[in-house]
């Protein structure tokens, strides 16, 4: 099976969705002959031509809105925003328009679209490129939030988010873009089912919930601390909304206690949802406080590399927090 | 807080020992592990050590007195504190040491822990932990914490657990094991002060009757006497149950609930009460009462001392899970006397399982004023003839080993005629069969 990395397996699922169906077509900024600014969709214009791999204009709102437009008329639109930081000008047509669609026609009419965001810190990007959004929008039921962290489930998420018949937020990890490897059968059809979420290690001592590039460091942070008899199991989330309840519930009832991590900042983060439903549903399994570790609450990611590594939660940081938790 | 000296346990057999010397007395200071006094068992002679420095407060045990390990000797503490009560007086004075050689103490002594067991405090208890040991009715006193500051973690009750130093476990539900009681015949009659059957009468002589016996004889006969008696008889493979209980098993363990094949029985029968709602009445002079609910009634057997039937309260409402859990749950507590008065009222239908044991099939008596009553028997090994598709595509009959049982279903023929009791039999056997 060939290793590939996580951006080279979203580029394979967006050239099969196109090849598969021609009403899929992606749009954005500079995703045409420059390949997008990440080079997320290298070789796609030349392959498609400019009615399947379109340039926009620099306008986040109409990038989204012309998707929701295409999609009530049977299209199935990729919409990459280039950096997460910059879809707040289009969460108007996210939140009102599209995730409000299927609801309010009463099933009659969906919006079949899927919108790209390469979100996070840890690159150098300072304030205005390290955003991490996913909060905002897996607020939103009507939306779909999906985050891989494997090139396997970039691919595969990619793929069942385009068939998938409403609006699906499609976060891409992009310090991992290059930074993950794995394996990726390139002799069948690869499809991760929205809505899963994935044990990717098994232990017995505690649980880490996580997602995107924190969860790359918590298998780091947990290969560490099974050298001083830390057995922890490690839950990629996968997809925020719908959240797979059952299966990170699962393993709380097995372990008792859990470590919750995300790059965002801790108030009102998806960790808090988190934390909140395991007290609502699993109280009686609880062996420790719910713990998260996630970035400070500060207004942005600092652009000074010192700052920036100090707002992020990294395989050491990460390491610690299991250790503390292990021990109460 | 002052610091206590008990008297060790000197060796693994050696419960008791006599102090025959105090080497420093009340108000002296002591040195950390100085000898302290001196102790004379029927094995060795030895001297117990300070356990920390200080000032001796008090002396419990005088000179000469044996008493068991584990027994307040002395407090050690600082100048001026006030020393500890003395426990509950210690048995075994010098004088009556004779008699305690020859007879075991017959009362154990109070609690004052032979290890350093915990005191009352046992710090942040975390949900998990409160659980598991209410589960496994634990005092957590024994329980040693490894947690911070010395809690007690979730991993330190299960190791206590796997340790094997809590009670036995409760025993099977008695329809898991097999009984020696007439389990075919329920009354609702049998409670916490049910009175002990006399099993010492011999031959020859009349054993009494008990309230529960004489109980059990008038329900039977006018049972007998009020409902003309009908039984009908169905085979069923169990063989998809069999397979659903297997996969299960642990699931359902997980939540602290054993899968029994009662559960089976249970949630097959209720589901066909809902659909024949006819077979869930009771026989009135203005006509046949429907219930609303399915009160769901369980016989257990309590051996000689007769039998009991709790009942389930709208067991419609409840899945497999909850259904495993309240027949485990009103099993054990009418095995132990536990029973409310009003968890044994207000049934509309029964189950009994007399296959516990090894009955083929019966033809229980009705619990009135239920309208019929479910007789389960043993389930066996039997060979069967299924049909099954050749490779060539062909249907042909062989021969197939299948969990097999009989259901009996006894019905009162003023309300249901052997039509409608058919065809709620056969519903249960047909739910059996396709479980899934």
């Amino acid at each position: 099976m060939p290793e590939i990395t996580l951006i080279e397996g979203l580029r394979q699922g967006m050239d099969e969705e196109l090849a598969r169906d021609e009403s899929v077509f992606i749009v954005g900024e500079d995703v045409g002959a420059r390949g997008g600014v990440f080079r997320a969709t290298q070789g796609l214009h030349e392959k498609y031509g400019d009615m399947r791999v379109m340039d926009s204009p620099l306008a986040e709102l109409s990038i989204v809105g012309v998707g929701i437009g295409a999609a009530l008329y049977g299209m199935h639109p990729i919409c990459e925003i280039q950096f997460a930081d910059f879809i707040h000008p289009a969460f108007n047509q996210i939140v009102n328009e599209a995730a409000k669609m299927c609801y309010r026609s009463n099933g009659e009419w969906t919006v079949p679209m899927v919108i790209r965001a390469p979100y996070g810190g840890g690159i150098g990007g300072g304030l205005y490129h390290s955003q991490s959004i996913e909060a905002f929008f897996a607020h939103v039921p009507g939306l779909k939030v999906v985050v891989p962290s494997t090139p396997y489930d970039a691919k595969g998420l990619l793929k069942s988010a385009v068939r998938d018949p409403n609006p699906v937020l499609y976060l891409e990890p992009k310090k991992g873009y290059r930074l993950i490897k794995g394996e990726v059968p390139d002799d069948e059809e690869v499809l991760v089912p929205i809505g899963e979420a994935k044990v990717t290690r098994r232990g017995s001592d505690l649980t880490v919930l996580a997602y995107g590039m924190m969860h790359h460091y918590t298998l780091q942070a947990a290969e560490a601390v099974a050298e001083d008899g830390i057995d922890v199991e490690v839950v990629d989330l996968r997809t925020l909304l719908p959240l797979d309840k059952q299966a990170l519930l699962a393993s709380v009832q097995k372990t008792s206690k859990v470590l919750i991590v995300h790059e965002d900042n801790l108030t009102g983060g998806f960790g808090a949802e988190l934390s909140a439903l395991i007290a609502d549903e699993a109280f009686v399994h609880l062996d420790a406080p719910v713990k998260r570790l996630a970035g400070p609450d500060v207004p942005a990611v600092p652009f000074s590399h010192p700052l920036q590594d100090w707002f992020m939660p990294d395989a050491a940081k990460i390491a610690e927090a299991i250790r503390d938790l292990a021990a109460f | 807080m002052a610091t206590e000296v008990i008297m060790p346990q000197l060796g693994e057999s050696v419960v008791e020992g006599t102090v025959t010397k105090w080497l420093v007395s009340e108000g002296d200071e002591i040195e950390e592990f100085d000898a302290l006094l001196e102790v004379n068992t029927d094995k060795v002679d030895t001297e117990v050590p300070a356990p920390t420095s200080g000032v001796l407060l008090k002396i419990y045990v005088p000179e000469g007195e044996t008493v068991q390990a584990g027994t307040l000797l002395a407090a050690l503490g600082e100048r001026g504190e006030t020393p500890p009560e003395a426990p509950e007086p210690t048995p075994a004075a010098a004088e009556e040491k004779e008699v305690e050689k020859i007879e075991p103490p017959a009362e154990t002594q109070p609690q004052q822990s032979v290890s350093a067991g915990r005191s009352d405090d046992l710090g942040f208890i975390s949900p998990v932990v409160a659980r598991i040991a209410a589960e496994h009715d634990l005092d957590l006193r024994k329980v040693s914490g490894s947690g911070r500051g010395g809690r007690i973690t979730k991993k330190d009750v299960l190791a206590f657990i796997e340790s094997g130093e809590t009670a036995a476990k409760p025993a099977a539900a008695p329809w898991e094991s097999p009984a020696s009681g007439e389990l075919f015949r329920p009354t609702e009659e049998v409670f916490k002060s049910a009175a002990k059957a006399s099993t010492s009468a011999k031959p020859g002589e009349v054993i009494p009757h008990t309230p529960v016996r004489k109980s059990i004889a008038q329900h039977m006969v006018r049972s007998k006497e009020t409902s003309p008696h009908v039984t009908t008889v169905m085979e069923t493979d169990l063989s998809r149950v069999v397979k659903h209980r297997e996969t299960n098993k642990a699931l359902f363990e997980r939540d602290g609930v054993k899968l029994t094949f009662t559960a089976y029985f249970a949630a097959a029968t209720v589901r066909a009460l809902r659909e024949v709602p006819l077979v869930n009445s009771s026989w009135g002079d203005d006509g046949v009462h429907l219930h609303p609910h399915v009160n769901l009634g369980i016989a257990v057997s309590l051996g000689e001392d007769g039998l009991i039937v709790p009942v389930i309260k709208g067991a419609e409402q409840l899945s497999l899970l909850a259904l495993a859990r309240s027949v485990n749950d009103l099993a054990r507590r009418a095995r132990d006397r536990e029973l409310e008065q009003e968890e044994v009222q207000g049934g509309t239908f029964t189950i009994t399982n007399h296959g516990v044991a090894g009955s083929l099939f019966a033809t229980p008596i009705i619990n009135q004023p239920q309208a019929a009553i479910l007789g389960v028997g043993a389930i066996e090994k039997r060979v069967v003839a299924v049909e099954m598709e050749a490779p060539s595509g062909d249907i042909e009959d062989v021969f197939a080993i299948r969990p097999m049982l009989y259901l009996s279903l006894t019905f009162d023929h003023r309300i249901l005629d052997g039509a409608v009791a058919d065809h709620f039999l056969g519903k249960i056997v047909n739910l059996l069969e396709t479980w899934s």
